[in-house]
Parts: structure tokens; sequence; C-alpha cells
């Protein structure tokens, strides 16, 4: 059973000129088995968030702690915390130039595993994920991401996340950019690792997104509206309802001049 | 692209970087100068008369990146009388012949190149002899034309001519491996005939004293297909300039390139794609890595559509990666359009140190910081490597780039 805690996070983004505050106090708690959805306007903070957690070095922490399992993970390295159990699915996937996606997957796995995986399972078990989520077997030759469509960018990062196999794992926005299709066949990889991983110690999910739709396929068990830079609102799955009818109208704005 | 009056486009930004903080400086696209026509360095006219070509002092804009004194006066007027060895390795049915006299100047300028400048100029009239490798029309090799270049000292200066001429339809591989210690001019002229396909290879693996003017000009051929690579690792001073024009519709020019400057050594590379043909292609893929004080490098890319050249496609790239302080990369991409009927242009330039994004990437899998720097620098020459597709000569630079990086601890 593993916890991330989040407790008064206070960020702020580097640029050329002085560093602008975007995360204002974020409170929040996960638990092995229970999934998050962190749901918010654009320009809320919620990708800065999940580039936080897992460290990094655009972005710069000048308030609050993060624990998982009472260990200080905002004095981790980023490798450390990736293999300390977090796992970040990128909005935004980076292409790696040369550096093939079979080797890069091995790579990593040797790292988290903390050994390199035997050759012929570790194949297999690659095989696998990759039918699982629908993606073509050549791609293991390609750069990472390197021409990847959006949608196949996407399915990689799930296809990393069932190999990587994190205590936590946070989905920034996996579902944009997805046809119905590529939607359900991801929405069933995260299904698919929360229930293998339940059988032992689970995992938490942190599921940032915009659209309720990808809520009909992985259930969240808890809603967070996010707006300014930090959650103002939490509820159960009704709260997600609510926000498909009605927006995020009702949450922008009061919260920051109440800043 | 929209079409629109006689524009005359001309788009660049010198760009140079002397290396220190983690970021470095890094640019996709460039600077677009509308501009009232200018006089352009992009409409070179060659002559082979000496008279034409003044010394230079440096101040001339193909000259001003490069250290004139390091030259040991090749530009100037030193005699070029000395000797380097040339071996050609050539299956049968490729003629090879060994030129001199009268019939060694017939052949120069056959591929329509004319000297561009004073050294190029002197070595037209200097070098003894014109090697010539003619591949037949029609024949096929997966066996590469093996070309050795060799010195032994720095001593006497010399110039060197060499035509390799492809017939139409034939397909070949040719290989020019440079090595040991040169004050050489060398001109390579390269013809490809309709839908003939060439891969020529320059290696440039020179001692440390090595000084070395390269010259390639290539004419690409109606609908025929060109790789031309040149790997520049070893030498003093090596400049490299590599120019291609097209003999008719559907020629397609793939420019590849790596370099690896270490402390002290100038490496340039200057390119220049002369579009007056429609609907050809061209594609520049250069890229350098610079560690130890005073090594530099230096990338120009001109690419000129003219007025004639519809249907032009054509990118070009130079990525540096700057891997210890005090080494200094330009690059300098500069593409000027005199016609709106394109199908694309487009070029970026980056130099810096390592890529923060591709880093991070592999960081947050989990794998640790000295093995993902392996990764993206071996990636980062990987994707040239990739492409050239001539397994030994890639085997052999990534052996070189190992070496190389073993110097930084890599
Ligand atoms: N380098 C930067 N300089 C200035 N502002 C920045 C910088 N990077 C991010 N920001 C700002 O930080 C805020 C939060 O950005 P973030 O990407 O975290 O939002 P988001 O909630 O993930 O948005 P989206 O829904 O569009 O993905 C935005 O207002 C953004 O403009
Ligand atoms: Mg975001």
């Amino acid at each position: 059973m593993a916890t991330l805690q989040i407790r008064d996070l206070h960020v702020s983004v580097i640029t050329d000129e002085a560093p602008i505050e975007i995360l204002r106090g974020v409170d929040l708690t996960i638990s092995s088995n229970e999934t998050h959805a962190i749901m918010g306007p654009n320009g809320s903070g919620k990708s800065t968030l999940a580039y936080s957690l897992a460290g990094h070095p655009k972005y710069r922490v000048t308030r609050g702690s993060v624990t998982l399992d009472g260990e200080d993970v905002l004095g981790m390295t980023v490798d450390a915390r990736a293999r300390a159990g977090l796992f970040l699915a990128m909005q935004y996937p980076v292409e790696v130039p040369g550096v093939s996606t079979s080797n890069f997957l091995r790579t990593a796995a040797t790292a988290v595993r903390g050994s390199a995986p035997p050759v012929r399972t570790w194949v297999k078990e690659v095989k696998t994920a990759m039918t699982d989520l629908d993606i073509d077997p050549e791609f293991a030759e390609r750069s990472v991401n390197e021409g990847f469509s959006g949608g196949e960018k996407k399915r990689h990062e799930i296809l990393q996340l069932s190999l990587l196999k994190p205590k936590i794992a946070i989905l920034d926005e996996t579902d944009s950019g997805l046809d119905v299709d590529a939607l359900r066949v991801v929405a069933e990889g995260v299904n698919r690792y929360k229930t293998q991983s339940a059988e032992g110690e689970g995992v938490g999910i942190m599921l940032i997104t915009h659209y309720t739709r990808i809520l009909r396929y992985i259930h969240p068990d808890r809603v967070h509206v996010f707006a300014g830079g930090r959650i103002v609102e939490s509820g159960g799955p009704d709260l997600a309802d609510e926000l498909e009818s009605s927006g995020y109208v009702r949450f922008v704005g009061a919260p920051a001049a109440a800043l | 692209m929209s079409a629109s009056t006689t524009p005359l486009l001309i788009d660049g930004a010198p760009r140079h970087d002397d290396q220190h903080g983690l970021n470095g400086h890094s640019h996709v696209g460039g600077r677009t100068v509308r501009s009232a026509p200018v006089e352009s360095h992009l409409h070179p006219i060659g002559s082979a008369d000496l008279a034409h070509h003044p010394v230079p002092s440096g101040h001339e804009e193909i000259w001003r990146f490069t250290p004139l004194r390091r030259l040991r006066g090749l530009h100037e007027s030193v005699p070029l009388d000395g000797d380097v060895t040339v071996d050609v390795t050539a299956p049968d049915s490729v003629r090879v012949s060994h030129l001199t006299g009268a019939e060694a100047l017939a052949i120069r300028g056959i591929s329509g190149y004319l000297p561009g400048d004073r050294p190029a100029a002197r070595a037209w009239h200097d070098a003894e002899q014109t090697v010539l490798v003619d591949v037949p029309p029609g024949l096929e090799f997966t066996e590469p034309v093996a070309i050795s270049v060799h010195g032994d000292s720095i001593q006497a200066a010399t110039a060197t001519h060499l035509v390799v001429r492809l017939g139409a339809q034939a397909q070949a591989t040719v290989t020019v491996s440079q090595t040991g210690s040169v004050t050489l001019v060398d001109t390579t002229e390269i013809v490809v005939g309709e839908g003939a396909r060439l891969t020529f290879v320059a290696m440039g693996e020179w001692a440390d004293d090595a000084v070395q003017l390269a010259y390639h000009h290539v004419k690409v051929g109606r609908d025929a297909t060109v790789k031309h690579v040149s790997l520049a690792f070893g030498g003093d001073l090596v400049r490299v300039a590599a120019t291609a024009a097209y003999d008719g519709p559907g020629g397609d020019i793939d420019l590849l390139g790596l370099y690896f400057a270490d402390a002290g050594q100038h490496l340039e590379h200057r390119l220049f794609v002369d579009h007056a043909v429609p609907h050809c292609r061209s594609r520049a893929l250069y890229k350098g890595a610079l560690q130890g004080k005073s090594a530099r490098t230096v990338w120009i890319g001109d690419v000129l559509i003219r007025k004639a050249a519809e249907g032009t496609d054509t990118y070009e790239m130079n990525r540096n990666l700057v891997l210890t302080a005090g080494a200094r990369a330009d690059s300098v991409p500069n593409l000027e359009i005199e016609t709106g009927e394109i199908v694309g242009a487009g070029h970026a330039s980056a130099t810096g140190r390592f890529d923060d994004e591709q880093l991070f990437y592999l960081l947050s899998r989990g794998i640790p910081a000295e093995v993902a720097k392996r990764l993206v620098v071996r990636g980062f020459f990987g994707e040239v490597l990739q492409r050239i597709g001539v397994g030994p000569i890639v085997d052999h630079a990534a052996e070189i780039i190992e070496r190389e990086l073993a110097i930084t601890g890599m």
C-alpha cells in the first residue's frame, strides 16, 4: 500500500525573467487502488503539478512537501523518483532522435526493476504489452516518439506504464488528441494495469483531464476541480457530471480573487 | 508559401554560441527578412582565372570564419607541388584513370564546377593529375569503390582533383578515406547521370597536423538520387565546401554530415544547394560535437531557390552539441527564395549542451543521469549514422565517436 502526500505545495515556473508562481498551495493525498481525477481549465496549473512531482528542472518548489510512503520526494533526483515508484505520462511526450524505443524501454525497465530483465521473458512481455495497446511491433525499432502521431505517443506512454509498473501514476491529459477507438484502447490499458496491480500492492492514479469522456472508461473515486493553481473543490464522481453540464465557470476567478 | 511577384526572401540569422551554461541556445526556424534585392553571396560566379581571385583578407563573407593564418599559405601563393597518395580500389567494370597533362585539365569542370575562391582556383591549375572514376551506365554495384588519400608530410602543400561520374541508371557507393598528414587543397567533382543513384562518403581521419581545404561539387542528373556524406574528425583545420546543382527535374540530394572537434581543432562545412531547376529536392542534416579548449566548428548552409525552380522541396538542419566549456560552434543557415511556387523550404539550427527535455524524459523513466546522457549523445549521432546506410563506414564512424566521447569521460 503506497501513499503520495502533497501538502501546501507552492511552485514557480522559472522564466528568463522573474519566476512566476503557478501552484498556490496544493493539498492532495493519493493511495494505492484510488483514482483521482483532476479537472481544470487551461492554464490552471495541472501540468505544472504533474511536472513538479516528477522533478522537471523548469519548476521550483517554494513551499510545501511531497512524500511517497513518508519519503521526501522533493529531495530526490528525477530518476530516483521514478525508481521510487512515480510515473508521469506526459501531456507532450518528448522525441528522442536516434534512441530506439526497444533500447529505451529495456534501459528504463532495467533501471526501475534494479536489474536487467531476462531477454526471453522481456521480449515476450514487451510484445504482449504492445499488442494489448494496439501498437505496431515496428515501433520498437523507431526512435523514441519520433514521428509518432499524437495518439501513438499517448499509447506509448501507457505502454511504459504497463512495463514500469509504478506505485503512483500521473496521467497528464492522456486522453487529449485521441479518437474514440484510441481512447478506449488507452483506457483499457490503464484499467488492465489497475486490475493487475490490485493483486499486489496496487496503483494510485492521478488522472488529469479536461473532459469527462475518459471518466466513462476509467472510473474515478474522487474528482478535484483545479483552478488558479490549487484544488478548489473535491467530491465524488458526481462532481464530474456537474462539470460536464455547467463547465468551470463557477470555479474560475473567485478562488484567485480570494488569495 | 504563396505566390507573389518576384519576392526576394532572405532567411537566415548568423548564430554563434560560446558555451558556458547548461542550456545553451536553441533555435528553430529563423529570422525572415524581406528585403529589396541586394547583392547576395548566394549567387557565386566561379572562375578558373586566378586573376579573378585576389588573396583574401579574411573579412570576406566566405572567409570570415576561417583562421587564414593556419592555412599555411594555401590561400596565397605557396607552391602546390607536394605528394599525396591516391589509391582506388574498384570493381573491374568501373573504369579508373589517372589522367595527366592536357587530358587532366580538359576534364576539369565537367560537373559545371568552377573555382569560387583562390585556393580552389590554384588547385584547378596546379593539381598534377585528375583521377577519374567512371561508372558505366546501367551498372549497379553493391561493393563500394574505395578511394584512399594519404599524406606523410605537411611540409610541401599539394592539390588533388577527383572526378566521379555515374552513367545513366547506374548505382554505386564511393568512399574516400583520408588519413595522414597533409597541407592539401582537394577538388572532387561528382556527376550523377539521369536516374542514377550514388552514395558518396568522404571520411576525414587526418592526423592532428593536417590542413585541408576541400571542394566538392555535385551535379545531380534528372531523377537522380544522391547521398553526399562528409565525416570530419581529424586534422588541425579542415574546411569542406560542398555545393550541388541540378541537371534536370526530379533530382534529389541528401547532404549528411558529422563532425567532432577536439581542443584546438577547426572544422568547417559550407554547403550550397543551387535550385535552378523545377521539382527537385534537397535535404541537409549535419550534426557536430565539440569538446576541449578552443574547439571550433562552423556550419554554413546556403540554399538558393531561383525563379525557375518551381516545386522545390528543401530542408536543412544543423545541430551542435557542446560537451565542454571553451568550445564554440557557429551555425548559419541561409535560405534565399525567388519564387513562391514551392513545395517547402525550411531550416533549423540549434547549438547547446544536452537537450534538457530529452534528458528529462529519460530520467523520468528512472534511467540514471549518466546512462541517459550516453543515450542522448549516441542518439544525437545515431540519427545521422542511421541515414548513411553504408555498414562499414557507419561502424567505423561509431567507433571514432566512442573514442572521442571517452575523452570527456562519457
Ligand atoms: N515558461 C513559462 N513562462 C511563463 N508562464 C508559464 C511558463 N510555463 C508555464 N507557464 C504558465 O503556467 C500556467 C500553468 O500552465 P500549465 O501547463 O501547468 O497549465 P495546464 O493546467 O496544464 O493547462 P492545459 O490544460 O492547457 O494543459 C499557464 O498560465 C502558463 O502560461
Ligand atoms: Mg497541461
